[in-house]
């Protein structure tokens, strides 16, 4: 149970977790609550899994991957911006038509055999840095240094550029920035589309990446939820959205690794010994997400920081309220 | 004179579509929006299937032969359909305070390790009067569904924490729970389920008075449905005809105005989950008592999140969910017969999808404003 090991891991399972985080981050940052995050990552893993076994192209699969749970983001957009339905329950549809798409659409697809995925490679000048670089830079898949750069991309481009002004606006005051000529209702369709793309890229990167294959509904495990719990950890700041995808990364793997070695610390491992303590090592990601969420809404509650205030309210010109 | 010395003149249909808020919303145009969205629901699950090489009328054919065509399969789909009541309860009563329990699945399997855990640890002997053992389980699992419930709701009530994502959180805890259980307590033999309960724990069926009446012979109906109908009478009731339901619905309805008429939300909101997920763990019960008889991982094709789709489709309307389950315990019956396997899953994700954005014609009338155009 090497530590290095274990967090170099945990970054790049991390990465999965970062990129639908950030991307439920946009769309939420536009004042749309998109809860089919898992449904689309799941489209995502399925669509990119499933052009790369019969193209062996992963790069091509990405793309799909990425169109295809962009394209079922639409769906929430037209109900929610469109039809000014209730966010919630047409996030909560989303998830199922998603997971119903992949299941039928993937159908079989768990038997498809080895495929050529992304590519992994070190980065020679930064692999030598003590500590850091192995973990960061030493055979890492491409997605994950795709995820470095997106952290600062997305940090930069929501509070330092002028189409952010105008994405924060539209989330926090849609009326105003009505007025001020901004098309609201394009803004969150454009916003849910790329919270979709990012989901499919989330999708891609465990199926042609981190862990590939398709295990239908296990593909996900419920990522997506705890992802949607990491926005709000998150406080919508892609700097802490990394923070949290990265240590909940870091926590997959250890509870995969615990179990091997029988000492432990200089103590019998009881989870050596007793494989079925597994169970409850299982329950450990689950269990961290509402203790996060317990401790992001507290510092929330205490910071008077909050959701962007027009969240998950439709925009109606000319009606009351926000 | 004029008239015949002007050349004749051409007209052609102009027009737009607008969209004008509804002022009342009657309620056979609800009742003909929802059957629509439910059509092209099926009309677009077809599609589906024939893009994956199926046959939809064949396959549409050939489920409702399988879920209705005779009394034994109706009965399997009354079965079917009474975990489905208790589930869709504890969606209705949630969802009308507004309070997302999306926990339901989780409640469902504490429920059914409550009611296990009666016969297995064992609390109470297996010789027990099975007029003493039921009722135990159906505390035991409507106990542990209710703390199930409790856990999210307490969060949301003193944290605001999120109850989406708690209660989703706590049903993958209750499933590796309940796999502790089964794979390293009650394991039978080392396999992946408990011994089977002795019969004191089995909810009577149907079948179990063939003797008396032949015509029963096979039926697995339980005594199950009896609690699913009765429970929704009493949700009914509560929602309708007591004050509690009225404080439930008015937070629903309008939160701000509650707390100004001194209605207690925090209480309500840790109550209202408790009780959602007491009936979702009664669910549990029934469906261990009185289907499997005893505890194994398989328990649920995603009864809770079906139940959702159910509670939505009924307009939280406690009544309207036992004929609306009926049909969606048809729709998993028989969707476990036919290829691929996540068609049912599929046809319900549309069914909701196409039922939300329907709801946009409830509130909307779509007006074609015409006028007659010189070309």
């Amino acid at each position: 149970m090497d530590p290095i090991i274990i967090l170099q891991a945990g970054v790049a399972s991390g990465t999965v977790l970062l990129f639908a985080t950030v991307g439920e981050i946009f769309a939420e940052r536009a004042g749309v609550l998109n809860l089919g995050l898992e449904g689309m990552m799941l489209i995502g893993a399925m669509s990119a899994f499933s052009t790369a076994v019969s193209t062996g192209n992963p790069w091509l699969g990405l793309l799909v991957g990425m169109l295809a749970a962009g394209l079922l983001s639409q769906v929430h957009a037209v109900i929610s911006i469109q039809f000014q339905a209730d966010q919630v329950v047409s996030g909560l549809a989303l998830t199922f038509l998603g997971t119903g798409l992949s299941l039928v659409f993937g159908e079989g697809l768990s038997k498809a055999g080895a495929v050529s995925l992304l590519p992994a490679f070190s980065i020679l000048g930064l692999v030598s840095i003590p500590v850091l670089g192995p973990i960061l830079f030493q055979n890492q898949s491409v997605m994950v240094y795709l995820g470095y750069l997106t952290i600062p991309l997305a940090w930069y481009y929501i509070n330092r550029t002028r189409p952010g002004m105008h994405l924060r606006a539209v989330g926090e005051f849609p009326a105003a920035a009505d007025a001020l000529g901004i098309n609201v209702a394009r803004l969150r369709y454009l916003y849910v589309f790329i919270g979709g793309l990012f989901a499919g890229l989330s999708g891609a990167t465990i199926s042609l990446a981190v862990s590939p294959g398709w295990f239908s509904a296990l593909t996900t495990s419920g990522q997506g939820w705890i992802a949607i719990g990491l926005v709000i950890f998150a406080q919508w700041d892609p700097l802490r959205a990394a923070l949290g995808s990265y240590t909940f990364g870091a926590l997959r793997r250890l509870i995969l690794d615990i179990q091997g070695p029988s000492m432990l610390l200089g103590l019998r491992n009881p989870f050596y010994f007793n494989p079925y303590l597994g169970f409850f090592l299982q329950m450990l990601p689950y269990a961290f997400t509402i203790i996060v969420l317990v401790i992001g809404s507290r510092e929330a509650m205490r910071k008077r920081l909050g959701a962007p205030a027009a969240l998950g309210l439709p925009y109606i010109r000319g009606a009351r309220g926000l | 004179m004029n008239d015949i010395a002007q050349p004749r003149r051409k007209f052609s249909l102009q027009g737009k579509f607008r969209l004008e808020p509804r002022m009342e919303q009657p309620g056979w145009l609800s009742a003909l929006i929802s059957l629509g969205a439910v059509a092209l629901a099926l009309v677009l699950g077809g599609i589906v299937l024939l893009m994956v090489g199926g046959s939809p009328l064949r396959a549409y054919a050939f489920m409702l032969k399988a879920a209705f065509g005779n009394i034994g399969v109706f009965s399997d789909t009354l079965t079917k359909a009474t975990p489905l009541i208790l589930v869709s309860l504890a969606a209705v009563i949630a969802f009308r305070m507004r309070l997302w329990n999306i926990g339901a699945e989780g409640q469902f399997f504490a429920g059914a390790f409550g009611a296990s855990a009666v016969v297995l640890t064992p609390i109470l002997p297996a010789d027990t009067s099975p007029w003493i053992m039921i009722p135990t389980m159906m505390l035991a699992g409507a106990l542990a569904g209710g703390l199930w419930g409790f856990i999210p709701g307490f969060l949301k009530a003193h944290f605001n924490v999120n109850e989406i994502i708690s209660s989703l959180m706590m049903n993958y805890i209750a499933v590796a729970w309940n796999n502790f259980f089964i794979f390293a307590i009650w394991s039978e033999g080392g396999f992946q389920m408990s011994p089977q309960f002795p019969k004191s724990a089995w909810l009577p069926r149907l079948a179990d008075y063939s003797a008396q009446i032949p015509a029963l012979r096979g039926l697995t109906t339980h005594l199950g449905l009896v609690f699913g109908i009765l429970a929704a009478v009493v949700i009914w009731w509560i929602l309708y005809r007591s004050k509690w339901g009225y404080e439930i619905r008015l937070i629903g309805d309008n939160p701000k105005a509650a707390r100004y008429a001194g209605i207690n939300i925090v209480r309500n909101t840790i109550l209202v989950m408790m009780v959602s997920g007491a009936l979702a763990g009664l669910g549990g019960m029934a469906e261990i008592s009185g289907v499997v008889h005893r505890l194994q991982g398989a328990i649920s094709p995603g009864y809770g999140f079906t139940g959702i789709i159910i509670a939505w489709l009924a307009k939280l309307n406690p009544l309207l969910v036992i004929p609306i389950s009926v049909l969606f315990g048809g729709l998993i019956l028989a969707g476990r017969e036919i290829q691929p396997s996540g068609i049912s899953m599929l046809i319900q994700g549309i069914i909701l999808v196409c039922l939300i954005a329907s709801d946009f014609l409830l509130r909307y009338r779509v007006r074609f404003i015409a006028r007659l155009e010189e070309v």
